[in-house]
């Protein structure tokens, strides 16, 4: 069994690391749908790659959850971006591959990864 | 859903929904009397007797985006077409707890799939909320409590990079421990 003292060392490592977390106002949203329609689509390894991606980047600005049903059953897996003073940017039909572009492309560099926007996607 | 883990997110993200902050999932695989059986409790909201009887309807729905409710009646339909059983108890201010039963080797039981993968994905994205899970193969078994791990971590976060690629091995690592990899 994998013993809770490993998870004890971790703490001992990052107490007083803490308190690096913004919520400043510069704030980016990363919102996946995780309803019946989104987790049947394939959004859970879609949400999983974004946290993930998005802690090992170290893109502390960038907060990644979770919403219910917005009514496009049919786009699932949908990602919002959300990022003050600018649109909200909507991917759609989404995969753990096309996340990881929007982080590197998106998140990183600011650079919207149109082809997977719900504009281009249904024209 | 393609897998009986998926199902286990989506009710679980009722229980979110419904402003839990305590959720536990049991999972229960038992070859003697041929069943797998998967628990989802919480102390959330809960139900009037009124929405209780609708919500296995999957013409019912409290949200307002759409006019479906599927999340529910596909679980049920998933445990009822293996032989098996489908309940739901819920009281208003106290909680849910939702009770499927699967026949193990029924030629329609889906199979288990990424249960490690779902409990994850619970905790990493709801770090307000304690989970409790219980995985248990023929007698053996392990738990992964959030109560446990915080009072640990102090004011280290679930979802830290550390600590949650610790929750990952340490889902990996005890199931592995207690089926031998041999996944239902």
């Amino acid at each position: 069994m994998k013993s809770l003292e490993e998870l004890k060392a971790i703490r001992e490592k990052m107490q007083g690391q803490m308190g690096l977390r913004s919520e400043s106002s510069d704030q980016i949203r990363v919102v996946v749908g995780m309803a019946t329609c989104g987790i049947a689509s394939g959004a859970r390894p879609v949400l999983n790659t974004l946290s993930e991606a998005v802690q090992a980047k170290g893109l502390t600005n960038v907060a990644v959850t979770q919403t219910g049903c917005i009514g496009l059953c049919q786009y699932e897996p949908i990602v919002e971006i959300m990022e003050p003073g600018k649109d909200k940017v909507t991917y759609v039909k989404m995969t753990a591959e096309k996340a990881l572009e929007v982080v590197e492309h998106h998140l990183i560099r600011g650079q919207i990864v149109k082809k997977y926007t719900i504009a281009e996607m249904i024209g | 859903m393609t897998e009986l883990s998926l199902n286990v997110l989506d009710v679980a993200n009722n229980s979110v929904r419904a402003m839990a902050d305590f959720i536990e999932i049991f999972i229960r695989i038992h070859r003697e009397s041929d069943n797998l059986m998967i628990i989802i409790t919480d102390n959330g909201c809960g139900m009037t007797g009124e929405q209780l009887a609708k919500v296995e309807d999957p013409f019912f729905t409290t949200r307002t985006t759409r006019g479906v409710g599927l999340g529910i009646p596909f679980f049920k339909q998933a445990a009822i077409n293996t032989g098996g059983s489908f309940t739901i108890e819920s009281s208003v201010g106290k909680g849910t707890k939702v009770t499927a039963v699967f026949g193990l080797s029924h030629i329609d039981r889906m199979p288990l799939g990424d249960m490690n993968s779902t409990i994850y994905t619970l905790i990493t994205i709801n770090t307000h909320i304690n989970f409790l899970y219980t995985y248990e193969n023929d007698g053996k078994r392990f738990h992964l409590d959030t109560r446990e791990f915080r009072s640990i971590l102090g004011d280290v976060p679930l979802d830290a990079p550390q600590v949650s690629a610790y929750i990952k091995d340490y889902l990996d690592e005890n199931q592995k421990e207690v089926d031998n990899g041999y996944y239902v």
